[in-house]
């Protein structure tokens, strides 16, 4: 059972969401493309619903509203250091594939080793409002990865005509509707039902897979950008960045940044090695590990389908050909 | 036969080296047309010419093999072009209304291409339409990025689309792809201090390989589209040379207003005796000096804070008289 919010209600329930939360959703930042005069779709902090994007996929995913790109997780001074206070609690919409990859981080993030407390301490404020797909978008394939529904949500929301349809599940979110002027409904949940791309994860792969000649193609295609892996919902991994500050090299803070498999440097260690310089195995390093690595350890796969990487490449290389060329793999050797 | 010479040539026929035989000039404005434009050429080289056009360096069609009896029908075909175009035209059905003014070329752009930093076709047809007809030989072409695939630098006024990067540390994560671009593909203005990037402001050319390397969208494009306004760039006999910059991140008005100036500039400093009064702004400066063509074209500008005005232009080129 939910809600419908006429236009004033419905303003005023984020007018009071905002005095509490940062209200993340993907909304167009214009002009901010790679090339002139395209826009990019991100998540930001709204101030109003009408800037909600609800007809495109967001270029980027939502992880950035838990894991900002570059993060000062610690001042320094000589004799002191300094964790900076925390902001606004976030409230996140969001997508179903993208509230898989929650689960994807929170594996990483919470259970994979001890617990990161960065992450811990915005995950447990956090509040996560599924956003309903009434459409599947260029390369989603989330129907094939079990990501088209989900119900580890805080709440629900899609847009109708003229009002905006709301499930709380959350009773800390649900207070904020005391007052307000709402209409009791009792909505289907809008999900993707199918995808025009329709992908098989290999159950098995040969042992030498890691030097099987799928590889090689890509040596020469990637260019080693990174951005699969920035727009990707589940990437995980950073760098630390130790600073001094110009003015004064006694003080200076601790960064953490994300990092990309794919670009020069990953994989740098003490006495100048470094290993996977071959574009080729950097790109089975992410797509094994997308696939199957983390689903040996944790039992699914780490991919939720959300077809960023596709969409993103300036090289066209597609992760959903490579892992149509997998499966072919597989089966062959089965 | 008795044709105006004179008359024939502002009418954008040429004088060809054929007795009796002429070519139409179809001027393209930022050389962007639809198929439609094709299609009508085709139909005038097929029943006014001898079936072939020319693609001129100058980004028009040269319809060949027409004779001069015909330029009153081939005129006829022109119209659905010269509306299809929206050229400004004096009497409707009669033509192109001069040729001295030649048409505004263009590179592609940002309407296709990943380094343009602005519409040249549309910043062209603006220009077109506000300095066109006119018997003045003036030269003018623009290109989406400091690459300058048209040749701007080689015309009297070439503009060079320019941005400025704007830079959030926030979203960086000292990948490196700017710096690398910058250096492999531009000026190498960029570097890493303390893992975030640092821009030579006074080197940068405003070219935007960062914006289109980056992969997080830490670098991104200026609001306003910014501008190189190179002048006086030339061909031919006694002087080529590569136009030097006037002004640099200047707005598209400011362009506009200053090549007009240059107009009266050049009204009221051309040779009076020159051969078909025809006499290339740039020999005008040469004779009557920078600093008095500079005063003219800044009448009644208002630049923009940001805008570098050059204070003295030096040409070099190489010199055959």
């Amino acid at each position: 059972m939910g809600y419908l919010l006429r236009q004033g209600a419905a303003s005023q329930l984020l007018e009071k969401w905002k005095e509490e939360y940062d209200v993340y959703a993907p909304k167009v930042y214009p002009g901010t493309g790679c090339y002139s005069d395209t826009d990019v779709v991100r998540y930001g902090i709204i101030d109003s619903w009408d800037e909600i994007v609800w007809d495109k996929k967001s270029d980027y995913s939502f992880k950035e509203a838990l894991l900002p790109i570059s993060d000062t997780i610690m001042y320094f001074t000589e004799n002191s250091t300094k964790i900076p206070d925390e902001g606004k609690s976030p409230l996140i919409f969001l997508r179903s594939c993208e509230l898989h990859a929650l689960k994807r981080l929170d594996e990483i993030y919470l259970h994979n080793g001890p617990e990161d407390y960065y992450y811990k301490r915005i995950r447990e404020r956090a509040k996560f409002i599924l956003m309903g797909c009434d459409q599947s978008f260029e390369s989603c394939f989330c129907v094939s990865m079990g990501t088209n529904t989900c119900d580890q949500h805080d709440g629900y929301i899609h847009m109708e005509d003229d009002a905006l349809y709301l499930e709380l599940k959350d009773e800390e979110l649900q207070v904020y509707l005391n007052d307000l002027e709402t209409d009791q409904a009792d909505r289907e949940h809008q999900y993707v039902k199918e995808n025009a791309d329709k992908v098989q994860i290999p159950d098995s792969l040969p042992e030498d897979i890691a030097t099987h000649e799928v590889w090689k193609e890509y040596a020469g295609r990637c260019i080693g950008c990174g951005r699969c892996n920035f727009v990707c919902p589940t990437c995980t991994c950073f760098s630390m960045q130790d600073i001094f500050y110009k003015d004064n090299e006694n003080v200076g803070e601790r960064r953490r940044v994300w990092a990309s498999c794919q670009v020069d440097g990953y994989s740098d260690i003490a006495g100048g090695i470094s290993f996977r310089k071959d574009q080729g195995e950097r790109m089975r390093y992410k797509v094994l590990h997308k696939v199957h690595n983390y689903k040996n350890r944790f039992g699914h796969t780490m991919c939720v389908g959300c077809g960023r990487c596709e969409n993103i490449c300036p090289e066209y290389i597609s992760y959903i050909a490579c892992l149509d060329k997998l499966t072919r793999i597989g089966k062959e050797e089965a | 036969m008795d044709i105006n010479t004179k008359k024939v040539k502002k009418n954008a026929y040429r004088v060809s080296k054929v007795r009796g035989i002429t070519a139409s000039r179809v001027r393209v404005p930022g050389g962007a047309c639809n198929a439609d434009v094709l299609m009508q050429v085709a139909e005038i080289a097929k029943e006014f010419g001898n079936g072939k056009v020319h693609l001129t360096t100058r980004q028009g069609f040269e319809i060949e093999g027409i004779s001069y009896e015909d330029m009153d029908r081939v005129n006829e075909k022109l119209q659905p072009i010269i509306e299809n175009l929206g050229i400004n035209q004096e009497i409707p059905g009669a033509g192109y209304s001069a040729s001295g003014t030649r048409n505004v070329s263009a590179c592609i752009g940002n309407r296709v291409c990943p380094f343009g930093n602005y519409d040249t076709a549309s910043f062209a047809k603006r220009i077109e339409e506000a300095i066109f007809p006119n018997d003045l030989h003036f030269k003018v072409a623009l290109t989406g990025c400091a690459n300058d695939c048209i040749k701007a630098r080689m015309h009297d006024f070439g503009i060079i689309g320019m941005t400025v990067p704007q830079y959030d540390p926030s979203r960086c994560v000292a990948c490196g792809a700017c710096v690398k671009g910058c250096d492999k593909l531009s000026v190498n203005v960029l570097r890493l201090e303390n893992y975030k990037v640092v821009r030579n402001e006074e080197k940068c050319v405003g070219c935007g390989v960062c914006v289109t390397k980056c992969p997080t969208r830490a670098f991104t494009r200026s609001d306003k589209k910014y501008y190189r306004l190179t002048i006086m760039g030339r061909t031919g006999k006694r002087n080529p040379r590569l136009g030097e910059d006037f002004m640099v991140w200047v707005d598209e008005d400011t362009i506009v207003k200053v090549i007009l100036n240059t107009y009266k500039f050049v009204k009221e400093y051309i040779d009076p005796n020159a051969p078909g009064g025809k006499e290339h702004v740039g020999y005008i400066i040469d004779r009557v000096g920078f600093h008095e063509f500079k005063k003219w074209a800044l009448d009644g500008v208002e630049l923009l804070p940001e805008t570098i005005v050059k204070d003295n232009v030096y040409w070099s080129g190489i010199h055959y008289r």
